[in-house]
């Protein structure tokens, strides 16, 4: 039974990325017919909202409020289904190795891996139903695609029974809102790529990516960003937080600079930089998605490089 | 900020006539600048930046906190790079010089802007929402349209809008100057959260720096029916914290009753894994009578002010090692270390007194013993069957226990020893089942593996600060919610009269991070229109 199980979840990972993998390259081909379409400003302008002045700023921002979501094409929407496909698919075969497994199917890097992806999927379409950042799609599903193929491929494991240092609540908690953190941290580290782009388009730049004619100003984009990054940083905190409870209850320290320790509170000094970026003249734009960016850098690093090659108390790879 | 009288006007003022002296700044002039440079936001923001970066090395070089064997295996492999390392505290990074410096310089910059701002913050909560700004369309959301209503009427349903959205809210003006106007504040917790976020960060410094001197950490292997007591000497190491004091230990007693490790076989990979370890654990206080509980990873015994912590497991063999004329030597249980899975262990018996020379053991103990083709062997699982096997290599020589030096139990250097069973001795290893006596070579007595005992490695932590580290987290947690989520905004509302018309002018003022102010001035805007029972506005940019 459990083996059956597990051989569906298994299958059913691989469907996912193959459904992906086709949202992905659908993604690519809307980008790539893209074109900025110019409309006429809706009846409510903004009128001295903070930041950027200048004629031209304002004007530009008229613009996308029209535009943002109109200047896709039918790529998009074959894309945008199939993602929604692929997630339903990627949820199942959790909620399978979940069943099979009889504990929480969040206990090794594989199971890390889905989680964290899932999460990356789930946050990108939950942003939609507040505003309308699908041309993110080709990175979110790029990016999924390749750390689900290399982990299935690389980490599969057999399910095993939870080692007695994982049987925790805490290992529900903690390792929970940490994969639900990285899902936050990708789109928003997606998002402040595009808006280092669109900024340079912006200066004159990038003249032939015409896809950023039809995706929001960089401003707009920072403040999307800045609101999914803010949602993972405080998930991130709660992290920390659930983390060092439960050091405290399995290795009698609530904090011991291990280095899966050391790299969470990097990560989360960086994203505090980030919010204390947003708030000083002079680190706004620009320079705060780069430390978004190198933030959401810092949490792969911490899930790939750290887990797999340096030695520590979180040795729970399963490899 | 009011303009300077023309007496105290800066000496480089567009106004003043004559050449521009560059201030000078005497020594409270430059300690006043340092200070305004230390606490102002860009400082706080390059610190930090400068500790996240300052901590990566924290995570490539063993830590003498939390990998202290680490720390020594580097040294052993490469004592040139160490030594270099060491001398720039690379192996206690977290309480290095130049890390501590950054976080002091970040602490201290973190006070100096947590002070003036809740002076600051104190002063608003306390003042009225302020006064109505002459022109309200440079402000974001402005809206305007004209109303039936009457001045008077129309701001007092805004005032009572705006109360029930939770604002403070201050009437402004008159229906003699043509304007009435209400000013609106709201959001006060987001400031708070943000001051309590600060705030609680300094309290977790000073719980861990200064709550943390008063723990101490030791640890020790319990053999089952040795028991221990709590007192110094007893640990086979102990970390205490700067100001511990021996009179801290509570003489309470520990005693490993029974161990029971549960493990599943995995047909795929065939290998056992661990399901459950539980240490039944026979406790007293002093005085008191001996009371049972069970000790599981995750699940600590709370005694004496103290934690004890299962970290890890294995099996003892009980040995006795007799003269020739069958008198007793040396006999009890000796902890043999995993070296995997299965529990196939390494261990040392050292004998420096009572026979004709200093002898010593070292060997493996297999629970599950499994001889392979090559005539070693490899235990097949975890589990004691009965057959244990003692396999072990004597040696006679000078042990070097004499010299006062430390040595290590578990390790045994043969070096300088001669070995008199094993390897090339001539004399085959010892191998020992339960119940087993060999001779040993030359004479010189006999060994016996008389019986098989548990035993576990317990950690033993005294910590002050964990609850108050747990309500710094807490507050760190919850202030960082308030003053990331929380939006805080000023809203007016306009009534102006200009012969006879009167015209409603609607406007928000974010402060900070506030993308749903557009969208909150608008709805204010039709709410206020639909109290009026006015139509819809129509919006004028």
């Amino acid at each position: 039974m459990t083996e059956t199980l597990a051989a569906y979840s298994l299958v059913a990972i691989y469907s996912a990325i193959a459904v992906y993998a086709l949202a992905f390259i659908a993604y690519v081909l809307d980008l790539s017919k893209r074109t900025a379409v110019a409309q006429t400003a809706p009846a409510v302008a903004y009128t001295g909202t903070q930041s950027r002045s200048g004629g031209t700023a304002v004007a530009e921002r008229t613009t996308v409020a029209a535009v943002a979501g109109t200047g896709a094409t039918r790529y998009e929407r074959i894309a945008f289904a199939l993602t929604a496909l692929g997630f339903a698919i990627h949820v199942a075969s959790i909620v399978l190795r979940g069943i099979a497994a009889g504990r929480v199917p969040w206990a090794n890097m594989f199971e890390f891996a889905c989680m964290g992806t899932v999460f990356a999927v789930a946050v990108f379409l939950a942003v939609q139903l507040w505003r309308d950042v699908r041309f993110l799609g080709a990175f979110i599903l790029g990016l999924v695609v390749l750390l689900l193929g290399l982990s299935a491929v690389n980490f599969y494991v057999p399910i095993t029974p939870l080692p007695p240092a994982l049987q925790s609540v805490w290992l529900v908690i903690h390792v929970l809102v940490a994969t639900l953190a990285t899902g936050f941290f990708a789109v928003g580290g997606g998002l402040s790529i595009v808006q280092l782009l669109q900024a340079r388009r912006e200066a004159g730049g990038l003249a032939k990516w015409r896809f950023l004619g039809s995706v929001p100003a960089s401003d707009k984009l920072e403040t999307i960003a800045n609101r999914v990054i803010i949602v993972g940083f405080a998930f991130w905190t709660f992290t920390l937080i659930a983390g060092a409870i439960w050091a405290e209850r399995a290795w009698g320290r609530y904090w011991g600079w291990d280095t899966k320790e050391v790299w969470t509170f990097i990560v989360w000094v960086l994203f505090a930089g980030y919010v204390h970026a947003r708030a000083t003249r002079g680190w706004r734009g620009t320079p705060s998605a780069w430390l978004a960016i190198i933030g959401f850098a810092a949490v792969l690093f911490n899930f790939t490089v750290v887990n797999l090659f340096f030695s520590g108390w979180h040795a729970y790879s399963g490899l | 900020m009011t303009s300077p009288s023309r007496s105290d006007r800066p000496a480089d003022h567009v106004d003043n006539a004559g050449a521009v002296t560059n201030p000078r700044l005497g020594p409270v002039g430059w300690l006043r600048w340092g200070w305004r440079q230390l606490t102002s936001m860009r400082t706080a923001l390059v610190l930090l930046l400068l500790m996240a970066l300052a901590a990566i090395p924290g995570s490539l070089v063993p830590q003498r906190t939390s990998d202290p064997n680490g720390v020594i295996q580097f040294q052993q492999r490469d004592p040139e790079t160490f030594r270099v390392l060491d001398s720039l505290g690379l192996f206690s990074t977290f309480a290095s010089p130049w890390f501590s410096a950054i976080y002091l310089l970040l602490f201290v910059s973190l006070v100096g802007c947590i002070i003036p701002r809740t002076k600051h913050h104190l002063d608003a909560l306390l003042a009225r929402p302020p006064r109505t700004p002459a022109r309200l369309q440079k402000l974001a959301a402005f809206q305007t349209a004209p109303t039936e209503a009457d001045a008077d009427t129309a701001i007092e349903a805004a005032r009572v809008l705006l109360r029930k959205q939770r604002y403070r809210v201050e009437r402004y003006g008159d229906a003699s100057t043509g304007s009435i106007s209400v000013s609106a504040e709201r959001g006060y917790l987001r400031e708070t959260g943000n001051l309590v976020f600060h705030v609680a960060l300094v309290g977790m410094l000073l719980t861990v720096g200064v709550g943390g001197g008063f723990g101490y950490t030791g640890q020790r292997i319990l053999v089952q029916g040795e028991p221990f007591t709590n007192v110094l000497a007893s640990y086979d190491s102990f970390t205490p914290g700067r100001f511990f004091e021996e009179s801290a230990l509570e003489p309470y007693s520990l005693r490993l009753d029974a161990f029971d490790a549960t493990y599943e076989f995995d047909l795929t990979t065939r290998a056992w894994h661990p399901s459950d370890f539980t240490a039944s654990l026979g406790t007293r206080l002093p005085g008191g009578d001996w009371d049972s509980t069970d000790l599981k990873i995750n699940a600590p015994v709370r005694i004496g002010g103290t934690d004890v912590y299962l970290l890890g497991n294995g099996y003892a063999p009980v040995v006795t090692v007799r003269d020739p004329d069958g008198t007793a030597i040396f006999s009890g249980p000796v902890p043999f270390l995993a070296m995997d899975a299965n529990l196939t262990s390494r261990g040392v018996i050292k004998v420096p007194d009572g026979l004709a020379e200093q002898v010593a053991f070292s060997g493996f103990f297999y629970p599950d013993p499994l001889a392979l083709s090559d005539g070693t062997f490899t235990s097949f699982s975890p589990y004691d069957n009965g057959e244990s096997l003692l396999s072990l290599f004597a040696y006679t020589g000078d042990l070097g226990l004499d010299d006062g030096v430390g040595v290590n139990v578990y390790s045994l250097d043969p070096t300088t020893l001669t070995q008199i069973a094993g390897g090339d001795s001539g004399t085959p290893a010892l191998q020992l089942n339960e119940g087993d006596v060999a001779e040993l070579p030359g004479g010189l007595g006999t060994i016996e593996y008389e019986g098989l005992r548990r035993y576990v490695s317990i950690d033993i932590h005294h910590d002050p600060t964990p609850g108050w580290a747990l309500l710094f987290a807490a507050l760190v947690l919850g202030g960082l919610l308030l003053s990331l989520f929380v939006p805080r905004r000023r809203v007016w509302v306009k009534a102006v009269t200009d012969a006879g018309v009167t015209r409603l002018e609607y406007a928000g003022l974010a402060r900070g991070e506030d993308p749903t102010l557009e969208a909150a001035v608008t709805e204010l805007a039709r709410q206020h229109r639909e109290a009026l029972g006015e139509p819809e506005p129509r919006m004028e940019p």
